[in-house]
């Protein structure tokens, strides 16, 4: 409790600061502007990581719950024979334990699957396009072995497929996409700290003769370090405040999964993601504080 | 006190002096025998090469030093050694009865409030005015309350600066930026001041102005150590205070005063 206390102490004061101890510094406005540029332009990556990155999810999680509640049964007979294979079919689900529902997938229904392939006004009766039947499942599930084995005696031109083959390289392929995200936010947080570090230690050398008369007066180390900490940790803050507005309008932007459809389109943040970009700038900020802290110490200690 | 008189007579080879402090000084919250510095057959050596060894020094409150020799001698090594700046290749430096070898660099800049330095070639922070750079151990110490920002005024004035107050330090002569050094050293009220060269780079009526800042100090108690050069400089000040001359001669710390 005490060392939270401590913490939240030492975090409040890098936020009000030390206005006579900010001023010891003197601007150095490429290093200011070099920091809040790359905070900025990393936070607005960032917003896109993780907009991919909840959209992996949010398609993993949809395909892997969808794709393992539904069955498809395909039925591949000729025209005259068609109606009742199907109908043995359903009567053979009706009694499948684990079957919520099944229908037959009208003619119209069919023509608008294929529709992205094949165009509109296609002539179903003119191709050899099979009788398909949607099944979906209660929550246990049904035994898919012992359907096929029914299917195969009771209906030969039944095949069962229940979506596992190509089910889970989706899913799996989604997940990854989201590992990628995340991963990626890691780099940008990487490259962040990367900058920031070129940028404090360039900003510390240069500033050697300020140390050397701070010391020479009797400044800790903790003291300076503070003054330099605190200056690149709210240029952090700031630069990536920008960079997340502008990631967030971008993304706003984009066409809606409503409008167009499809992966792509879906891109965004929906209802309380909205509020997972605004950790970026204090994420970023956080960046800064550890990685200015280490090299301030680091370049304090080489100009003993 | 024969024996250090002696000693300086003969050109001894220094190895311990011992002085007295001045009279209504206390010594008992500093080192054993109440020395602000002490160096015990301290050595440095750079480059593999030594610059000076087997020196010893006990320096008593209150008393004014004078360290001279020739350029390349070790001076400015010597009054590095003395507030913590430089650690000695051997022996030991104790700064009111610490041993530095224990001290941290924190521990070191707080030693430093203790100790005011003024160097030949003053550093400034060049985007501050003259008054923020005096007030700067003030600043870094925290101590920079109203009540001890209103001696600043005073101090500006006891060094001539009060006008320049608003000045940047570009603007201020050799002498006025000596004199703004002297009085950023002092402004925490140190009990040592450390003066390196502090008359080098500027002419003889200010260098006669800032030694007269000097022994004032000195007459209010504090411990005074000037490296310098320019004899001249000692002599007008062995006559307005009791100094003790040290020289830094073929890499040893010798008594000097007869000659001067």
């Amino acid at each position: 409790m005490t060392r939270l206390r401590a913490i939240l102490a030492e975090g409040v004061a890098l936020v009000i600061g030390d206005p006579q101890a900010d001023r010891l510094v003197p601007p150095t406005g490429f290093t200011a502007r070099l920091t809040t540029f790359a905070a900025g332009a990393m936070a607005f990556l960032a917003v896109f990581a993780l907009a991919l990155s909840l959209a992996s999810g949010r398609l993993a999680a949809r395909w892997s719950e969808e794709l393992a509640r539904s069955s498809t049964i395909r039925i591949s007979a000729p025209a005259e024979e068609r109606a009742a294979q199907t109908e043995a079919v359903l009567r053979i689900l009706q009694a499948t334990p684990g079957v919520a529902q099944a229908r037959a997938i009208p003619a119209e229904e069919a023509a608008a699957l294929l529709e992205p392939w094949f165009g509109p006004n296609l002539p179903l009766d003119t191709l050899p396009v099979p009788q398909l039947i949607e099944v979906v499942e209660e929550s246990t599930g049904f035994d898919p072995q012992g359907l096929r084995l029914r299917l195969t005696a009771e209906v030969p031109g039944a095949v069962l497929d229940d979506h596992t083959r190509w089910r889970a390289p989706l899913v799996q392929a989604a997940s990854r996409l989201r590992i990628l995200g995340l991963l990626s936010i890691l780099l940008i947080g990487a490259t962040t700290a990367a900058m920031i570090t070129l940028a404090a230690q360039a900003a510390l050398a240069a500033n050697a003769q300020v140390i050397a008369v701070l010391r020479l007066v009797g400044a800790q180390d903790g003291y300076i370090a503070q003054a330099f900490v605190r200056r690149f940790t709210l240029r952090a803050l700031s630069g990536a405040g920008i960079g997340v507005a502008f990631g967030l309008v971008a993304v706003w932007l984009l066409p809606s999964a409503q409008e167009a459809g499809g992966f792509l389109t879906g891109l965004g943040y929906r209802g309380w993601h909205w509020v997972l970009p605004l950790v970026i700038p204090v994420l970023g900020a956080g960046v800064a504080f550890v990685a200015t802290s280490a090299a301030a110490r680091r370049v304090l200690r080489e100009l003993t | 006190m024969e024996k250090c008189k002696a000693a300086c007579a003969a050109w001894l080879s220094l190895h311990v002096v011992c002085e007295e402090g001045k009279k209504g000084q206390t010594c008992g919250r500093r080192g054993q025998g109440g020395c602000v510095i002490e160096l015990d057959r301290v050595a440095m050596s750079y480059g593999g090469g030594e610059l000076f060894g087997d020196i010893s020094l006990k320096v008593q409150p209150g008393s004014f030093h004078f360290l001279t020799g020739p350029s390349g001698a070790g001076k400015t090594t010597f009054l590095k050694l003395c507030y913590g700046a430089l650690r000695p290749t051997a022996g030991q430096v104790r700064l009111f009865g610490q041993d530095v070898r224990g001290l941290g660099r924190d521990d070191v800049a707080l030693m430093r409030r203790r100790i005011g330095v003024v160097h030949q070639d003053v550093q400034f922070l060049d985007h501050l005015s003259v008054a923020d750079n005096v007030a700067l151990p003030l600043t870094v110490s925290g101590r920079d309350s109203a009540d001890q920002l209103a001696n600043l005024d005073e101090l500006l004035a006891w060094v001539g600066l009060r006008a320049r107050a608003d000045a940047r330090p570009a603007e201020l002569s050799g002498g006025e930026r000596q004199r703004a050094a002297l009085a950023r050293a002092v402004i925490m009220q140190p009990e040592v001041v450390l003066a390196d060269e502090p008359t080098g780079n500027i002419d003889w009526e200010m260098s006669q102005r800032l030694l007269q800042l000097l022994v004032e100090l000195n007459r209010m108690g504090t411990t005074i150590l000037v490296a310098t050069h320019d004899l001249n400089l000692i002599r007008a000040a062995k006559s307005q205070v009791q100094t003790r001359v040290l020289r830094i001669s073929n890499r040893r710390l010798q008594l000097a005063g007869a000659d001067l």
